[in-house]
């Protein structure tokens, strides 16, 4: 079994982080994981994705053939990578996107992860940490001690009750009926 | 942890306490942790102002006795060259990592490639004993590094670590040996040889001279100029002809000392896939797929790079069918594939150089298409 996530948006908005948390998280929970990611030469802007494959088995393929889940951000990354899905795949995207016609609606997520961040959590930065928190309740992967240590890894000292509520904010988004219909076993 | 931090992290527990370099993508992360890290373990940092100074200032710290790595990437590879040359003449010990992206010139910086395999070997002028090595995996990273500084102090010469971008940017799981479990050399100092100052002078049975520690007591000259057992520059042809040779063989009479590869279900294969680095990913993947299909594929993988394994290779042709090599480049490592075994047997190839890649399907169909070319003749 192999199970393949992207995570897409615009460089700068957190996305490759996002994806190594997912990935930590996963190891901290006995599982395999591969992260890698694909991004411009440019530090700030540009089409940016990263991708997270897990396990239970060695992975040996390091990169996504056919992702089963995709995080988009911006537009462009969604109109991009929406084009190559399992078909079974959910699709999670920022509610002030536009779903392209061939995601099926009954598949997609659409979230305010990025007002969330901005409004809720206070800081527009926490955005990829809101997506986790949503990521994780949505497919149910790991338990809340696993998630936590892959946040923990990597944020500064003195901004943990920020991220914590950004967890908890971001996980508010989905439904636990959602998250019934979305939960993915690995 | 990603397979720059490995690359650091082995570095370190292998001994290196000097880092010389300019960060470029995709090594960067190897010049950023180790100015994290080297000042936490007592070793020294610098950022130069080019790859050139880089390679200069690593050479230079090695001469005084400490363990000295660089990173760079393709357009950096090609500016230390010059110096990685003087580190082969003077047998200067050190390792040079080149994690490879896409060129020619800055190319496609943050996009994988392998592009550097021939110039790991050519790319310093004149004849000269090159050992590179090639990991496959964030785990493999880690113990491989060491054995580039265990073979760089044992034939002191320049190693290079070529890395790739797949390996360099992946992060996964990795399990790090306890210290006592790891092998590292020392290296094997001498401060004084008398009046005589021979210290480029090997002693017997051995195949490289023993290094001082310059700076430490007794002076000496380092040059990049031919020299004869004093270090000093010499145009004796007799003398220079014996340390050109002795650099070639250092290396070349001790190729079951340098040479590995790893083998996957080649025992009972007809067709062997070649890979290095991070290509090998897709290769496991795509004879597990193979094998499944009940085709007979196996894997050969050099992990010692350059030197080339041929005895390896040339082992298995007997119970070959066709080899194909698959590589992230126009064709060179198929060169020397095709150097061993072209004579014999059919040789395929699978490369690309658009800065994606190669996902497992496109072996797959190209074993299926080498198959099925010759059950059709």
């Amino acid at each position: 079994m192999r199970y393949e996530m992207r995570f897409s948006g615009s460089g700068g908005q957190g996305v490759i982080l996002a994806s190594v948390i997912v990935a930590e998280a996963a190891v901290a929970a006995g599982l395999e994981a591969v992260q890698s990611q694909a991004y411009g030469p440019e530090a700030r802007g540009g089409l940016c994705r990263a991708e997270t494959i897990l396990g239970r088995e060695k992975i040996w393929y390091t990169k996504v053939i056919q992702p089963s889940f995709l995080l988009a951000l911006t537009q462009d990354s969604l109109d991009k990578y929406a084009q190559n899905l399992a078909p079974d795949a959910v699709v999670m995207a920022d509610a002030s996107l536009s779903l392209p016609a061939c995601v099926d609606p009954a598949r997609a997520l659409m979230l305010p992860i990025l007002a969330t961040a901005r409004d809720k959590v206070g800081k527009v930065m926490t955005a990829n940490i809101v997506a986790v928190g949503a990521v994780n309740k949505a497919l149910g992967l790991f338990d809340e001690a696993a998630l936590t240590e892959g946040v923990r890894r990597h944020i500064p000292a003195g901004t943990e009750e920020l991220n914590w509520k950004a967890l908890a904010e971001g996980a508010a988004l989905v439904t636990d009926e959602q998250a019934a219909l979305f939960r993915r076993s690995l | 942890m990603q397979g720059n931090e490995a690359c650091v992290e082995g570095a370190i527990a292998a001994g290196m306490r000097f880092y010389a370099g300019y960060p470029i993508t995709p090594s960067t992360e190897i010049a950023e942790q180790c100015a994290l890290r080297l000042p936490q373990v007592g070793g020294r940092f610098i950022q130069m102002e080019d790859e050139l100074a880089s390679m200069a200032a690593v050479l230079g710290a090695s001469a005084t006795g400490v363990k000295a790595m660089t990173a760079t990437s393709g357009p950096g590879f090609s500016l230390k060259q010059e110096n990685i040359g003087y580190g082969c003449l003077a047998e200067i010990p050190c390792v040079v990592v080149d994690v490879q992206r896409s060129g020619p010139s800055t190319g496609l910086p943050t996009s994988p490639s392998q592009g550097d395999y021939m110039q790991a070997r050519w790319g310093t002028h004149g004849d000269h004993p090159v050992i590179a090595l090639t990991p496959s995996s964030v785990q493999e990273t880690y113990r491989l590094i060491i054995r580039a500084f265990n073979l760089s102090e044992k034939y002191r010469t320049p190693v290079i670590f070529l890395m790739d971008e797949i390996v360099g940017h992946m992060r996964e799981g990795v399990t790090l040996p306890r210290p006592d479990e790891l092998i590292i050399n020392k290296r094997h100092i001498s401060y004084h040889d008398g009046a005589n100052k021979q210290c480029y002078a090997v002693p017997e049975g051995k195949f490289v001279p023993a290094m001082k520690a310059f700076g430490q007591g007794e002076r000496y000259n380092i040059t990049g100029l031919a020299h004869d057992v004093s270090g000093f520059p010499t145009n004796n042809n007799a003398v220079a002809g014996a340390l050109y040779t002795r650099l070639m063989e250092k290396i070349g009479r001790n190729l079951d000392d340098i040479v590995r590869v790893e083998e996957y279900m080649l025992d009972d294969a007809d067709t062997a896939v070649v890979c290095f680095g991070g290509t090998a990913r897709a290769v496991m993947s795509a004879v597990e797929q193979a094998r499944a299909e009940g085709m007979k594929v196996g894997m050969f993988r050099p992990v010692t790079v350059w030197p080339f394994p041929e005895a390896q290779l040339r082992a298995r042709l007997p119970g070959l069918k066709r080899v194909l090599m698959v590589e992230h480049n126009y064709g060179q490592m198929l060169l020397e594939v095709q150097r061993v075994a072209a004579e014999r047997l059919p040789v395929g190839f699978l490369g690309r150089i658009d800065g994606t890649v190669i996902p497992p399907a496109d072996i797959l169909n190209k074993l299926r298409e080498m198959e099925g070319r010759e059950n059709a003749q």
